[in-house]
């Protein structure tokens, strides 16, 4: 977002950063040493894996459209990772290369049909997890080496999550918010007619950007099964609702085309460490979706107001 | 005196298109010379926009030939096919993506906008038309569209169609561009047209301000049923020439209608528009017909909004007296609830009336819903069927139906008539007129003038205020049109 804008807008854009950070002092409070090389590496571990399905959903909330299955599929590529990949490296690349596709069939088969992507996407969830269930009926398998050794990277001085998902912002940042297509891509939510008018075709945008959801989505899954080496069918059934809300809580809206990368990573690290705050805290983790979605609805509340403050001026 | 010119940039011949019944264009020939700026006009669904979306390659014509630039286009038109023939029209309703940037939004339109350094490129050539046609518009060009106000909406849209990138620019197609402008801003824009043209640029100017197309164009043609009636030079029209132009072919038919001399009924609705500045209100006394005349969007369907909130009390200023039923005009969006059969659309009104121990009654349900059948003859073996089963015409029966079997004396209707065939309407009229009779209020809007001679007194509203009250001996077609086409403060 623009630094010159005024300031609600300028508020509502910091808003992500300004929750990382109130999140960030609460964890210094409860546990100082949680604030050091080691503890980001162990909090923000699982950070990598959420952030590039944030992506992948925010790629999905761009063109007015919600992928239920995003978590049902992340964890049928951490089963392929688990399995073939690490057995037949040539047909895991295929089978992945492969979801990638069924990906963007989805995205044209929504466009094509005008049907809503809520129930596609469901019934896709169902399909990705009796695929994953089909591969590995019972948690296990086996992550490759390299990929395993690839995610525990340690860099010096910033722990490699945080360079990744810096990373993975400023790409997306670039590609969609900078780059002369991602302005149309973007234009294909705020107004399709308009787009279509100006001679763009929207099955393209929307094909471009499942194919981009999936290919995040595939990121997300070979990065998770890295860091925990071994997979189950359900691993990241919870991924769905965390990158909704990681969209959201990084200063995305479901329909019009906006959203911020940059933010939506933010986001997706937010609620990483809500969770990190809450075990400090010894809430038992049965309690903390629910605080999870606590910590959303004060965000969301305080965007309200900003709106509102926005529109009485 | 107009055959097409060696000089004419597009031409248009026996242009036909119909949407389902309703023949938007019937047949239309248009010529469009280099270096002049035409001025369309024509009364609400007379095709003008039809026409331009036509040009534009936004809609495929049913029959007729477009050739532009000496290219016969037609069997490729498209927006692609115009574009590259340097057509660009600026559409009534806005199309700018509001999440994007003054920028990125002539990056949309414009292909060339692209590669490194894209966005400069782009803003920079948005500042310098801008500051062309609009001075001191103050919109910077990274500004994002959402935060922008309606007027600078248009102006960005004005000014992204006029510029020039790659492809060539021949013809603008202004479609009401100043509806949303100032005086002083209307004014530059015209400026700016008159000397676009003068460079050789075509323009086709669409405007319901006489006065604005009188000063600016060249040429004015007039439309009305989908057909071009009129073309002559703008010093050869004057501003009542014009009007007669566009109502010639009805008035003939301006027979004197036998004004059943209205008992004065208790007043039964009294309101007055928003901005309504001076004494005027609309009244209307019970077993009345008073119509809502003017041309589209221009606060007859608010009003009759603001009616139906006064009658649930949520509206301080309309004073209603009985119940109010409303009978909608845009029938998908809300009118039909199309999940439910035709006989739960019909009840849905009356479903007070219809209980049975605080249920509804499922037997008085399917009375009521026969008897309106027999009545105003819905078309259907079951009113058991989803109320998509039936036909367009149909559905706006089923829709007057739920209002006039309801209690309710006083009925609202927002130009209900759109897109319904000739003989469904005839058989409404009646249904109207008997109902009148028997006590019931009608407040009427419509955009067809032929409704108007159903009523019995028709009040002209013009940008969300009423400006004229006709009674039933002076409902001219002349006479609305008057009233609804702005005198331009001079």
């Amino acid at each position: 977002m623009n630094v010159l804008m005024p300031s609600p807008r300028l508020v509502r854009a910091a808003l992500p950063a300004l929750s990382l950070a109130a999140l960030l002092v609460a964890i210094w409070f409860v546990q100082p040493r949680a604030i050091s090389y080691f503890g980001f590496n162990l909090m923000l571990n699982l950070a990598m894996p959420i952030a590039f399905a944030t992506i992948a959903q925010l790629c999905v909330i761009t063109v007015n459209d919600l992928d239920l299955s995003i978590g049902a599929f992340v964890s049928f590529v951490a089963c392929v990772g688990a399995t073939w990949l690490n057995a037949t490296p040539l047909l895991g690349v295929a089978v992945l290369l492969g979801a990638v596709v069924v990906y963007a069939l989805v995205g044209a088969l929504i466009h094509l049909r005008n049907l809503p992507s809520i129930v596609v996407t469901l019934g896709m969830s169902f399909f990705w997890l009796g695929c994953s269930v089909l591969l590995l009926p019972s948690p296990g398998g086996s992550a490759p080496a390299w990929l395993a050794a690839l995610v525990k990277v340690r860099t010096p001085l910033v722990p490699f999550a945080i360079l990744v998902s810096a990373a993975l912002a400023l790409v997306v940042h670039v590609g969609l918010m900078r780059s002369a297509w991602g302005a149309i891509l973007r234009g294909a939510g705020g107004n399709p007619v308009a787009v279509a008018r100006a001679g763009w075709s929207l099955l393209r945008t929307k094909v471009t950007m499942f194919a981009l959801a999936g290919f995040f989505g595939v990121l997300s899954g070979l990065s998770l099964v890295g860091l925990t080496t071994s997979a189950d069918a359900n691993i990241a059934i919870r991924y769905t609702l965390l990158s909704i809300a990681g969209v959201i809580l990084g200063g995305g809206e479901f329909v019009g085309g906006r959203v911020s990368p940059v933010g939506a990573v933010l986001g997706a690290m937010t609620l990483t460490l809500a969770g990190s705050l809450l075990s400090f805290l010894r809430i038992s983790p049965d309690w903390q979706i629910g605080a999870q979605g606590a910590i959303l609805i004060v965000v969301l509340a305080l965007r309200a107001l900003v709106n509102r403050l926005e529109r009485r001026r | 005196m107009d055959a097409p010119s060696a000089s004419a940039i597009v031409q248009l011949e026996g242009v036909r298109k119909s949407f389902g019944a309703v023949r938007a264009l019937a047949g239309v020939d248009l010529d469009v010379r280099a270096g002049e700026c035409l001025g369309l006009v024509g009364h609400n669904g007379a095709g003008k926009s039809t026409l331009m979306q036509v040009l534009a390659g936004t809609l495929a014509a049913d029959e007729g030939r477009l050739v532009v630039a000496g290219d016969d286009i037609t069997a490729s038109a498209g927006v692609a096919a115009a574009r590259a023939h340097g057509v660009v029209c600026v559409f009534q309703e806005l199309s700018l993506c509001p999440n994007l940037t003054v920028a990125e939004n002539a990056r949309v339109m414009h292909r060339a906008f692209r590669g490194f350094g894209w966005r400069k490129r782009a803003g920079a050539a948005m500042a310098a038309m801008l500051d062309d046609i609009f001075p001191r518009h103050g919109i910077d060009p990274a500004d994002v569209v959402a935060d922008l106000s309606i007027a600078r909406r248009q102006m960005v849209e004005i000014a992204r169609a006029f510029l020039v990138t790659d492809e060539p620019l021949r013809l603008v197609i202004l479609d009401e561009p100043t509806s949303s402008l100032d005086q002083v801003v209307a004014e530059q824009l015209m400026a700016f047209v008159r000397r676009f043209v003068a460079r050789g640029g075509s323009v086709i100017l669409i405007s319901h301000l006489l006065g604005e197309i009188l000063a600016t164009s060249d040429r004015v043609v007039v439309m009305k049923d989908g057909r071009v009636v009129e073309t002559r030079p703008a010093e050869a029209f004057t501003r009542e020439s014009l009007v007669a132009a566009m109502g010639s072919v009805a008035a003939q038919e301006d027979a004197k209608r036998a004004a059943a001399a209205q008992p004065a009924g208790e007043i039964v609705v009294e309101a007055r528009p928003a901005r309504q500045a001076d004494e005027r209100s609309l009244r209307a006394r019970q077993g009345e017909i008073v119509g809502l005349a003017g041309l589209a969007g221009h606060g007859q369907t608010d009003l009759l909004v603001r009616i139906n909130a006064a009658a649930q009390g949520r509206e301080p200023h309309a004073r209603v007296a009985g119940a109010v039923a409303f009978v909608a005009g845009d029938r998908q969006s809300d009118g039909v609830f199309p999940l439910w059969s035709i006989a739960e659309n019909i009840t849905v009104r009356s479903l007070g009336g219809l209980r049975r121990f605080g249920l509804i009654d499922p037997a008085a349900e399917v009375r009521m819903a026969e008897e309106w059948r027999q009545r105003i003859a819905i078309r259907t073996p079951d009113m058991g069927n989803g109320i998509l089963s039936l036909s367009g015409g149909n559905q706006q029966k089923a829709l007057f139906a739920r209002a006039l079997a309801s209690d309710a004396g006083i009925v609202l209707m927002d130009d209900p008539m759109r897109g319904v065939d000739v003989g469904t309407k005839q058989e409404v009229y009646g249904m109207i007129r008997a109902e009148a009779a028997r006590g019931r209020t009608f407040l009427w809007y419509t955009t067809e003038f032929d409704e108007l001679r159903h009523c019995d007194r028709v009040y002209v509203f013009r940008a969300g205020v009423i400006v004229a009250e006709l009674a039933a001996d002076e409902i001219t077609e002349e006479r609305v049109l008057q009233s609804s086409f702005a005198e331009e403060a001079a």
